[in-house]
């Protein structure tokens, strides 16, 4: 028996552009559970489009307790763009009990050094709550010509990352446009975090290994949006150890959601 | 499942083209790719290469193949911009030796009578044929075939079986595109394992239409093996899709060839 997996990348919610064959939160609590998956971290869909962010993490906190509470464990958005979004954190913590947020600075139209973005890293930090970050969500080649959403850029938060100590931030999404020599420059800046779901390249976790330390390493499949094989394939694909297995497959995890 | 990849470049590292094979094949062995097809050699993979540079982009696809032909199968990399030196090539490394189809990239659009040409001669020889597409949100560079120019090549040639490379790249519009040419199959590599893809393709053109390929090594096996595995079509159309459908392709080649499969 292999590892019991956390997913730490997936979503509910119904994406913008297409119905997905799992779109619903009970076939996709019971897909995951199929495939070994213990616990997901569980993001909205809702939340890229939506200007009432606070009603999408309470739909999303909602969905998650109904549907599997020991499964889904929800992460609600912040989009600092919005007004008294200071709110929206609060109410994330001590309304829904999340333990951590998800922001999707190119959704939200900010960039990393933004006043804002600078002053929710440091309160979700305060906090003790886990940031996650969505680099991109789809490729820019096939989206919908009305919706033309930029990869994020990363390059600014080199220098924002070394000034909120203490801060717990993963990247999701992140590897269509992140140069290998940025993410070690963000991972030796602060505890950065990236996830596989969009890693390509034969042996890619192997390949990543040899740059950043497995510790950084989580898995993260982006289901519903993609197929849950793929991410779970690349563990397949990559030879390591069975310490560095256990680490991606679910122990950095659950440290990183612990502290 | 064992899967033929009908999509492989020779980007893994290694000091010599060996090597390189080498360590394509210890990764594919780990995820059940049993053989892959390659194309236009070494990198740097080039967009617009000149005579010259076809030929040598071929001899490193046929050197691949000399420790490798009882797993790789190798195409001719030809280009609509040297009608002549492709036609050469193509009775170079095709009709006289080893290579078993073309490979037509982003160097001229594929409903121009160049390729068209290059596409009949190849289909002289029962050689398979492959033509790359993509449709890009942003807009394709002017020598890069949307799914609607394979369409068009395809409805000029309706007797030519040819694979189309990512489904298009926007694989709802690709399939659209494709689903009435008959003789179009479609191959999934190259894009992300959007979920749904692959159940879209085979509700379009059919399962039998429908042909796995990674683009290894930029990307990897298990991203677009996930595109098959994923879906929760009956196994005998996975089985169709993961090597069924490329190995009925190559059949007549492989026959004209004399080689097993
Ligand atoms: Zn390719």
């Amino acid at each position: 028996m292999s590892t019991p997996i956390i997913d730490t990348n997936v979503f509910l919610g119904r994406w913008p552009f297409r119905r997905l064959p799992l779109d619903e939160a009970a076939l996709l609590a019971k897909a995951l559970r199929e495939r070994g998956v213990k616990q997901a971290w569980a993001g909205s869909f809702d939340a890229l489009l939506h200007h009432d962010v606070d009603g999408v993490n309470g739909r999303l906190a909602a969905m998650c307790q109904r549907t599997d509470e020991k499964l889904f464990l929800p992460l609600g958005t912040v989009n600092p763009a919005l007004p008294d979004w200071e709110e929206d954190l609060r109410r994330c913590q001590e309304k829904y009990r999340m333990r951590g947020i998800r922001v999707f600075p190119n959704y939200h139209r900010y960039a990393l050094n933004d006043a804002a973005f600078v002053k929710l890293l440091k309160l979700a930090t305060e906090r003790g709550m886990l940031v996650q970050l969505a680099v991109s969500m789809e490729d820019e080649r096939t989206q919908h010509p009305l919706v033309q959403v930029p990869q994020v850029d990363l390059a600014p938060l080199v220098e924002v990352i070394k000034t909120v100590p203490g801060v717990r931030l993963q990247l999701l999404n992140a590897f269509r446009s992140l140069r290998p020599d940025l993410l070690l420059k963000l991972v030796n800046a602060g505890h950065v975090s990236v996830e596989i779901a969009t890693l390509e390249g034969v042996a890619g976790i192997e390949e990543l290994l040899k740059q950043v330390p497995v510790e950084r390493l989580l898995f993260g499949s982006l289901a519903p949006l993609f197929y849950f094989e793929a991410a779970a394939l690349k563990l397949q694909e990559s030879k390591f150890s069975d310490v560095q297995d256990k680490a991606i497959r679910r122990e950095n995890a659950a440290r990183l959601m612990a502290r | 499942m064992k899967f033929w990849d009908s999509h492989c470049h020779l980007s893994t590292p290694g000091r010599t083209i060996d090597e390189r094979m080498g360590r394509l094949m210890e990764i594919a062995d780990r995820v059940g790719v049993e053989r892959v097809v390659l194309s236009m050699g070494l990198p740097p993979l080039l967009t617009n290469p000149t005579p010259e540079q076809l030929r040598k982009k071929n001899d490193e696809t046929m050197e691949a193949l000399l420790h490798w032909n009882h797993r790789a199968f190798g195409l001719c990399y030809v280009s609509g911009e040297h009608v002549e030196e492709s036609l050469k090539e193509i009775d170079r490394c095709v009709a006289k030796g080893p290579l078993i189809g073309i490979k037509l990239w982003v160097a001229k659009r594929c409903n121009t009578p160049e390729v068209e040409t290059l596409v009949k001669r190849a289909h002289e020889l029962k050689g398979l044929i492959v033509q790359h597409a993509w449709q890009k949100t942003g807009g394709n560079p002017p020598g890069e075939s949307t799914p609607q120019d394979v369409a068009e090549l395809a409805g000029r040639l309706p007797e030519v079986p040819m694979v189309c490379y990512h489904a298009g790249g926007n694989w709802e519009a690709g399939t659209r595109a494709l689903r009435p040419h008959k003789n179009v199959y479609v191959e999934i590599a190259g894009s992300n394992p959007t979920a749904g893809f692959v159940e879209m393709a085979v509700r379009e053109v059919g399962a039998e239409r429908v042909v796995y390929g990674s683009d290894a090594a930029g990307r990897s096996f298990a991203s677009q093996i996930g595109k098959v595995l994923g879906t929760q079509l009956p196994e005998a159309t996975k089985e169709l899709i993961a090597s069924g459908n490329l190995q009925r392709l190559l059949t007549p080649i492989l026959k004209a060839k004399g080689m097993t499969v």
